[in-house]
């Protein structure tokens, strides 16, 4: 079974973000990058899949040639090549999942695991687009994917309010992936310096053919509203008194 | 043109009260483009539904009642939502960021080639809607470029829309789809039961986190909450370790909360906690470390022993609420 699976840069969700005082982005000197921790969710998810039905784990990220490094760490936790387009532009959903179409077309996988969103743009929406491009059905939010015998389907819990959704999809499918479905290996040190000699097949965006001009456009950046910091009170009585008198909650 | 079309949600013949933010921003929103709120309900056996949502003032409801419409599945219901678009002259199609709106409304963004804001907070005169990104860190005005728009909207963020005279029109949506080529079987739907109101629908809300150590300490939070009758809430950090079912998650990957009373007990402040919850009308913080960044968005604050403070707690309110 070929098993492709997304990867983004992201800069690290630790940190706290600053907005530039422009206001024309977000400041990013000193900081960190990483794997989107939900895309590192789906990493593990393919790599468990594969172990069992074997077959070949891609990782498929769009980034800036400094994308190689997360496109590595998911090669060094067990997949076995990775694809990289390369661009600076900003690419919107649809423009992402137009590119992430034109490399399904191209190599034909069997499932498609990606992250629920990517903690930067907070979007949550490239694998339900890119589904809907395809043809594919989609299950997002999976905390549980179980395949079936003959690899052609695939049963999904999806984490919703309430409860949990069953489903099952025709593969290939594109599958998102939540918190709760595996909790994500670190890399093993033969497994860093496996991944070196992994293949990374890396191509410009622009050589592609495709029109990715974004149709949802960023414009002003800006700190959101701050909270005010109260008061502390020094004890229980205190507090429920001013839960009552002042507050009026009570 | 620059009419709103809200996709309305509903569970056991009632419209969902987490809709009517949305109603309201299809209001605003429709009001400033001078066009009209319509709503779309989709599902089997609506009647009841649509008697309900043709009470918020809309100028039109459309209907796409189905059998094959009862199970929720993207692949059909965007399907149809794309269709009920362009039939109704939707400048913008919406519905408030509840777990099936960031499932669908991606898919019938897809299906109109329309570019999506997620999860937005208001919007401005040039139509440019204001989104949190980076986990809130951030907000940027996003505008969108293509003549159809497809946003979700913050729960918390727009008063919920206020019932007014019922009476508005009502169109049948034509459903021709195939259901049996659908790639996807919706097999059943495993249902968390609380004697607790939904987190999203709460007006208190007692939200415990590392610090409560595990169940027991969930214990005295749920005493707390029997008081006001409040909707118990957790951190991932609490969530993760096994103490509480997931979809009691308050934060950017869990619910977004604003209740008029929310306690934070044991909970030092993660950002992506915060949020989650920092719309809340009144915050009350309980930690041990004072220097825990909750206190820096919390009203009340109180450096305690969380197991010897909340019981205090439920003693000193009894006595107040009598």
């Amino acid at each position: 079974m070929k098993i492709f699976v997304t990867t983004k840069r992201v800069t690290d969700p630790d940190v706290k973000i600053k907005v530039k005082p422009d206001g024309s982005g977000i400041a990013t000197e000193g900081i960190d990058y990483k794997v989107n921790p939900f895309d590192e969710i789906a990493v593990e998810e393919a790599i468990r899949i594969n172990e069992k039905q074997g077959g070949e784990v891609v990782v498929v990220s769009i980034g800036s040639g400094a994308s190689t490094k997360e496109v590595r760490s998911g090669l060094a936790m067990g997949a076995q090549r990775g694809i990289l387009v390369k661009t600076d532009d900003y690419l919107d959903s649809l423009g992402t999942a137009t590119v992430l179409k034109k490399i399904v077309d191209d190599e034909k996988p069997d499932l498609i695991l990606m992250g629920k969103q990517a903690v930067d743009g907070d979007n949550n929406q490239v694998g339900q687009i890119l589904a809907d491009m395809l043809g594919y059905a989609q299950a997002c939010f999976a905390s549980k994917i179980e395949l079936g015998d003959d690899q052609k389907t695939a049963r999904v819990t999806r984490e919703v309010d309430g409860g949990f959704d069953h489903v099952e999809v025709d593969l290939p499918a594109v599958i998102t992936a939540d918190l709760r479905l595996n909790e994500p290996r670190y890399a093993s040190l033969p497994g860093i310096m496996k991944a070196k000699k992994k293949p990374i097949n890396e191509m410009e965006l622009s050589s592609l053919g495709l029109d990715t001009t974004p149709k949802v456009v960023w414009h002003k950046f800006s700190e959101p509203a701050e909270r005010k910091a109260g008061i502390k009170v020094p004890d229980v009585p205190t507090l429920v008194s001013k839960l009552k008198d002042e507050a009026k909650v009570l | 043109m620059g009419n709103a079309l809200i996709i309305a949600e509903h569970k056991d013949g009632k419209l969902r009260s987490v809709s009517l933010p949305a109603f309201a921003f299809a209001k605003d929103y429709a009001g400033q483009r001078g066009g009209e709120f319509h709503i779309l309900v989709m599902g089997h056996n609506l009647g009841s539904v649509v008697e309900e949502a043709s009470c918020y003032g809309a100028a039109k409801v459309h209907v796409a009642d189905n059998e094959g419409l009862g199970p929720y599945l993207a692949e059909s219901h965007a399907a149809v939502a794309a269709k009920a678009a362009r039939d109704s002259g939707a400048e913008v199609v919406a519905a408030t960021a509840t777990a099936m709106a960031k499932d669908l409304l991606p898919r019938i963004s897809a299906k109109l080639g329309a570019g999506m804001a997620s999860d937005i907070l208001g919007f401005n005169d040039q139509g440019y809607f204001q989104r949190p990104v980076w986990a809130g860190s951030a907000v940027v005005d996003t505008e969108i470029t293509t003549p159809f728009k497809v946003v979700t909207v913050r729960g918390t963020e727009f008063e919920p829309a206020p019932k007014v005279a019922s009476g508005g029109d009502k169109a049948d949506v034509t459903v021709d789809l195939d259901f049996g080529s659908l790639k996807k079987r919706f097999l059943n739907f495993e249902e968390i039961k609380s004697e607790r109101p939904e987190l999203t629908e709460a007006a208190v809300i007692v939200s415990g986190g590392r610090g409560t150590k595990g169940e027991e300490g969930f214990k005295l939070l749920d005493r707390l909450a029997d008081i006001f009758t409040a909707a118990i809430g957790a951190t991932r950090a609490a969530v993760d370790a096994g103490w509480v079912p997931n979809d009691l998650q308050v934060g950017q990957t869990g619910k977004m909360v604003a209740p008029d009373l929310y306690f934070a007990i044991g909970i030092s402040g993660a950002i992506q906690h915060l949020a989650g919850m920092k719309s809340s009308k009144v915050i009350v913080a309980i930690n041990k470390d004072e220097e825990a960044p909750i206190f820096n968005v919390a009203d009340y604050g109180l450096v305690a022993d969380l197991f010897k403070a909340v019981p205090e707690l439920v003693e000193e309110i009894k006595k107040v609420k009598g």
